[in-house]
């Protein structure tokens, strides 16, 4: 839409509008003012601190609420899928408390089978997959919720960032199909048992996968 | 022997009815659709690698660029993740700002898809209207933050603008103004007898295949499976008001269009109950760092776009950029079921179904 | 010019009779070019926008302007296409478009070919025309166009049938087949005596699969442009474009002077007080509804599926004009016995 340029044309002048400097007797107002919530912030962050220190030892934080929830994912994958298939889990807190559980790659299949298909679990709905380059390794996180139960998990699964290649899930959730290839093309993670991994996005003679870390942009100046 | 061929037939990029620059070649017999295949990625911008690059302030820009018909529900989820992981407070004025904004913008977003509709459907007039009413909208938008598509409007901790004196006026002059149209509406399109038999039966799957597609948003709930995010998992104020979920029962086109236009009035509900709440003073930003550093982890974010689900993966290491940003756009997992739609359909069909399907490329490309 | 008509030819008369064509192309050429006016600003002002407005005073001159334009793009043929059938079709178009008006009376005294079969001379033209959209559709060598063509070539089959059986009715009551005795057969001085209200299942007929025949909205499937991009003339631009449009909006005028001659009482007034506005203000006034009523529909109504219309012309419309004329007939039979 050509709209668009012209907004950004606005939005420009509007930050330079912002930009000009203040009279001097105001500049010198806030300055000061700024100064002052400066040193305050700063008091109240030791005094912050200081109650930290003093509270940390005594008791370990209370059990989140969804562990149970976590608990019975573990169980289940351990004793219907196999006693190694869960490398490790916990509960994310930044996220509201999401159960997370890393699946170790030779079980997902079959754990995202049990996630999917078990009474007691029931994560019908897959949300998300996201594929992140963590460097040392690869992670393919799939975010999932039980429609029924209203219940979310994150799992993840990790492989090795050479010849990276993680179980196709699109078998078990259709939705996992065009974001496994999305993962493909623009991460380089294979997908074995995937009806028709292409790549996605970019196009299909493109050389490397854009979003790892050590991509070289054709152009790097750009 | 009489030997048919089967016609190769590219649809887009350049097509007047794929939104945008998506592509679908379709293998014809007749007219009857025997196989198709999206193809994607024209107007695929790279944001999520750009986004490693930058700070959340300088992302919100890029997410207004996604679905550009609802860029403040897209500046909403990047927000209200970055708030989420950083555990911070969002004054309550600011707060009924956004909502109402995204109100605003599904009201506007689905009257786009309204007009488009009916213009793939072969008739012209109701294009304009659409238009005609969207563009207040956007001219209160305007009026708000000095842009009419791109806002760039939310921030970390807050709206960037208080409203101007008078907005608020407007936006309830607004409401019995678009309650009187979409009757006009109903009274001039949703009773049309060759619309109906347009639409009726067709794109029609079941629960259980939108589920296992994935789908959200009006493409789900159209099958009966009461799932919006604003009442199922409640975000931002929504648990305050009171509103409808409306649903379909059969999953074709028809229940898709009904619900689009109920979610209207919907909208204009909790619009109207957000007006009266709406606090009288108070601050358009919480107390954000100077630099916002999200701490290391990750989080999930999710809202109810006028498409869908919309999602929001954060990876912070700790750092003023993200690791990892991906977004789960709605557009793009909607979009996944029309190749098994289409099969055995018509060619006029396909514009129906994707029409129905409602997608923004810029965000099926991203 | 009928008694010319009768007459032997010679050089003489064969000039006037040409020049009197040419004459007559210039008002067609300039009913069309401000039909096409006319059609801009009442959809237009249906769809809260102005219209035409810039060139030439309120507009006028848009029309002339864009004529101006096509004929000076450059002509372009694709590499791939049937350069001769590909050329052929427009013109093709064009031909029965204008020579089915021949046959079409304004007044008691103007007119130009009092043929005793006009009606027939009428219906077996326009088809020659589907055979140009056919032959455009495929000569582009275009998918979208060999589609459009196609779709075509199935509506106008389909709805020939009805159009042609929806008017026996007509001929029946009147007796004749010349277009001049069907109007003063509908002579008696108020509207209730003119076709439309007798012979209302078939004026309802008449008109669906005219509109349909116009491939008009709703019916404009073979050019459907959400969905065929422009359908059968995707590939042609200029001149060649501007033939097709021109035979579209010539059948426009025809189809509007023939449902006012079939239906509407030709140049009757509506009312015997009335008498005294002459006959052809009647008639343009009658005309120029039914144009407006074309446009009218076309700002109103989505366009219907390909299959949908099919199963209208064949399931629908041709059953019930069949009937029409069993009811007509078995009416004429049973009270008006001659």
């Amino acid at each position: 839409m050509s709209e668009e340029r012209k907004e950004e044309g606005k939005a420009l002048t509007d930050e330079e509008v912002e930009a000009a400097p203040p009279a001097d007797a105001e500049r010198e107002a806030k300055l000061k003012a700024a100064a002052e919530a400066r040193a305050a912030r700063a008091a109240a962050k030791e005094k912050a601190d200081a109650e930290a220190a003093e509270a940390e030892p005594p008791k370990p934080k209370p059990p989140s609420p969804k562990q149970p929830e976590l608990d019975a994912i573990i169980a289940l994958l351990k004793r219907e899928v196999a006693d190694e298939a869960v490398e490790d889990a916990y509960v994310n807190e930044l996220n509201g408390d999401m159960p997370t559980v890393i699946v170790n790659n030779t079980h997902w299949r079959a754990a995202a089978e049990l996630l999917k298909r078990h009474k007691q679990l029931q994560f019908d709905y897959l949300r998300n997959v996201s594929g992140v380059d963590y460097e040392t390794h690869m992670e393919v996180v799939y975010h999932m919720v039980s429609l029924s139960s209203k219940r979310e998990a994150a799992v993840k699964v990790k492989t090795e960032r050479e010849d990276s290649s993680v179980y196709s899930a699109t078998p078990v959730w259709a939705t996992a199909n065009w974001n496994e290839r999305e993962i493909y093309d623009l991460l380089g993670i294979d997908f074995p048992g995937h009806p028709d991994l292409r790549r996605i996005m970019m196009p299909d003679d493109w050389v490397g996968h854009p979003l790892r870390k050590d991509y070289e942009p054709l152009d790097s100046e750009v | 022997m009489i030997r048919t061929e089967e016609l190769l037939l590219n649809v887009g990029p350049q097509h007047p009815s794929t939104h945008g620059v998506f592509r679908i070649v379709v293998k014809l017999d007749g007219e009857v659709i025997t196989e198709a295949t999206p193809v994607m990625g024209y107007l695929h911008r790279g944001t999520e690698k750009i986004a490693e690059n930058l700070n959340f302030t300088q992302i919100i820009p890029y997410t207004d660029r996604m679905d550009y018909v609802s860029a403040m529900t897209n500046n909403y989820v990047l927000v209200h993740a970055v708030e989420t992981m950083m555990g911070l407070e969002v004054p309550l004025r600011a707060e009924f700002l956004r909502l109402i904004v995204m109100e605003l913008q599904r009201v506007a977003s689905h009257l786009v898809w309204w007009g488009t509709y009916l213009l793939d459907i072969g008739a012209m007039s109701p294009f304009l209207y659409a238009f005609r009413d969207r563009e207040i909208i956007i001219d209160l938008f305007n009026e708000l933050c000095g842009a009419r598509l791109t806002y760039n409007y939310m921030r970390v901790g807050g709206v960037k603008w208080d409203a101007p004196p008078g907005w608020m006026d407007k936006v309830r002059d607004f409401i019995p103004y678009m309650e009187n149209k979409l009757q006009e509406y109903d009274n001039l399109v949703s009773g049309n007898e060759i619309f109906l038999a347009r639409i009726k039966g067709i794109g029609q799957y079941d629960a259980a295949t939108a589920i296992d597609y994935g789908l959200s948003g009006a493409n789900l709930r159209c099958t009966g499976v009461d799932w919006d995010l604003r009442k199922a998992e409640p975000y931002s104020l929504y648990n305050q008001f009171e509103f409808d979920v409306p649903l379909g029962k059969k999953g074709d086109c028809y229940d898709r269009y009904r619900i689009r236009m109920e979610e209207i009035r919907q909208s204009l509900r909790i619009l109207k109950q957000a007006l009266q709440q709406f606090p009288e003073g108070g601050e358009t930003m919480g107390k954000v760092p100077r630099v916002i550093r999200p701490p290391a982890g990750e989080v999930y974010v999710r809202i109810e776009s006028p498409r869908g689900e919309i999602g929001c993966h954060i990876v912070s290491k700790g750092k003023a950029e993200p690791y990892r940003l991906k977004f789960r756009r709605p557009s793009f997992v909607n979009l996944q079921i029309l190749p098994k739609l289409l099969v055995g359909e018509t060619m006029t069909n396909l514009i129906t179904i994707l029409g129905g399907i409602d997608i923004v490329v810029g965000e099926v490309d991203c | 010019m009928p008694p010319w008509l009768n007459e032997s030819l010679t050089w003489g008369n064969a000039l006037v009779l040409f020049l009197w064509a040419v004459v007559f192309l210039f008002i067609v050429l300039g009913f069309v070019t401000y039909a096409i006016y006319f059609e801009r600003k009442v959809i237009g002002w249906m769809q809260l926008r102005i219209g035409p407005n810039r060139v030439g005073p309120l507009g006028l001159f848009q029309t002339v302007a864009d004529i101006l334009k096509l004929l000076l793009k450059e002509d372009t043929i694709p590499r791939k296409a049937d350069r001769l059938l590909f050329v052929l079709a427009p013109v093709l178009a064009y031909i029965p478009a204008f020579s089915v008006l021949a046959v079409l009376p304004y007044t008691q005294k103007l007119y130009f070919a009092d043929l005793n079969v006009g009606l027939l001379y009428y219906v077996a033209l326009s088809g020659i025309s589907t055979l140009a959209i056919v032959l455009g559709g495929w000569a582009s060598n275009n998918k979208y166009a060999l589609l459009g063509g196609m779709r075509s070539a199935a509506q106008m089959i389909s709805y020939e049938v009805p159009l042609v059986i929806s008017v026996v009715g007509v001929i029946l009551l009147s007796g004749s087949l010349n277009l001049r005795d069907i109007v003063m057969a509908q002579d008696g001085g108020w509207f209730w005596n003119w076709n439309f209200l007798p012979q209302i299942v078939g004026f309802a007929v008449f008109v669906i699969a005219a509109v349909s025949e116009l491939n008009r909205t709703p019916f404009d499937l073979p050019e459907a442009e959400s969905e065929l991009v422009a359908g059968y003339h995707v590939e042609y631009s200029g001149f060649r474009f501007a033939f097709f449009m021109l035979s579209e909006y010539v059948y426009v005028y025809a189809i509007a002077a023939l449902t006012t001659v079939l239906f509407l009482g030709g140049w009757h007034a509506p009312a015997p007080f009335l008498d005294f506005v002459p006959g052809i203000i009647w008639f343009l006034l009658k005309f120029a509804f039914i144009v407006f009523f074309l446009f009218w529909i076309r700002a109103t109504f989505p366009r219907i599926r390909v299959d949908q219309l099919m199963s209208l012309g064949w399931k629908v419309l041709l059953p019930v004009s069949l009937l029409n004329v069993f009811l007509t007939a078995a009416y004429l039979e049973l009270f008006i016995k001659r």
